[in-house]
């Protein structure tokens, strides 16, 4: 468990929710990214963060479509849109 | 868009991926079904009013979520917020972020999907009172921007931010308590014995 009383380790930790929704600003990015360059323990966090991410993306989608779903969906394409639709 | 033709092509490429995502949302097939089958019902109604260069995939979840919060939220009864607060940052990793390393030679990916099964990770967002699964469920299943799902449920971006936070810290413990009573943490916690777990 790393030891973040660091004043940029706490920053960095913060942050990395925004970090890795990558909705920080250019130059946030940068601090960020170099600070996990040099520091192993935020880097792991990250590391975990992102791949928790990446699991539970890939678990959550992965549901098989019912048989005859898309063929409903053709259905809705054939409706009628009337004139101009 | 250059013609219905095209339009329909183009929006079926995303069923799977509407499909998986009505279903965290109703959290049942057959109202999964019924939205997905809506939402493209409804898009192919309002197609004239799509704008050339919009995002399809994201108008398409925008459709799907209004669907969803339309018809589906409000036979639900009020979701159950209480507690949310309680949880701390970086939970999850603060128990088991040195799992890796306790489990050796595996790498950490392989470590980390095998950790939780798919229907605990489906469970853990399902369970999510819905303004925190949808916010979730748009960002980190489906990859949208805080802009985006501020549009799409028509919040300001400052709300969308504050739900997946609470969002994800929440969903974070489900999926510890979930691994704890498999008694998957219980046998990790003697060998990295580094992690802190005094709060329960």
């Amino acid at each position: 468990m790393p030891d973040c009383n660091d004043y940029d380790c706490n920053d960095t930790l913060r942050e990395l929710e925004l970090f890795l929704d990558k909705e920080l600003s250019d130059g946030a990015r940068e601090t960020i990214h170099n600070h996990l360059g040099g520091c192993p323990d935020c880097l792991q966090a990250f590391d975990f963060h992102a791949e928790l991410r990446t699991v539970i993306a890939v678990k959550c989608r992965n549901d098989e479509m019912p048989p005859g779903l898309l063929s409903k969906i053709e259905q809705c394409f054939g409706e009628d849109l009337g004139p101009g639709g | 868009m250059a013609d219905n033709a095209d339009f329909a092509e183009q929006a079926m490429q995303f069923a799977p991926q509407l499909y998986s995502a009505a279903m965290r949302l109703t959290r049942n097939s057959a109202d999964a079904e019924d939205l997905v089958q809506d939402t493209y019902l409804r898009a192919w109604r309002s197609f004239g009013t799509f704008q050339e260069g919009t995002n399809l995939r994201a108008w398409l979840y925008r459709i799907l979520t209004n669907g969803f919060i339309n018809k589906y939220r409000a036979k639900q009864r009020r979701p159950d917020e209480t507690g949310m607060d309680n949880i701390e940052d970086l939970y999850l990793y603060k128990r088991l972020g040195t799992l890796d390393n306790a489990l050796g030679s595996r790498s950490a990916e392989d470590t980390m999907f095998e950790m939780f099964t798919d229907d605990e990770v489906k469970a853990a967002l399902e369970e999510l009172p819905e303004n925190f699964r949808l916010a979730v469920l748009l960002a980190d299943v489906e990859g949208f921007a805080y802009k985006e799902i501020a549009e799409m449920l028509e919040i300001p971006v400052g709300t969308v931010m504050s739900r997946l936070h609470r969002g994800r810290k929440q969903m974070h413990k489900l999926l510890y308590d979930f691994a704890s009573e498999r008694g998957l943490i219980a046998s990790s916690r003697i060998a990295s014995d580094s992690i802190t777990t005094s709060d329960s």
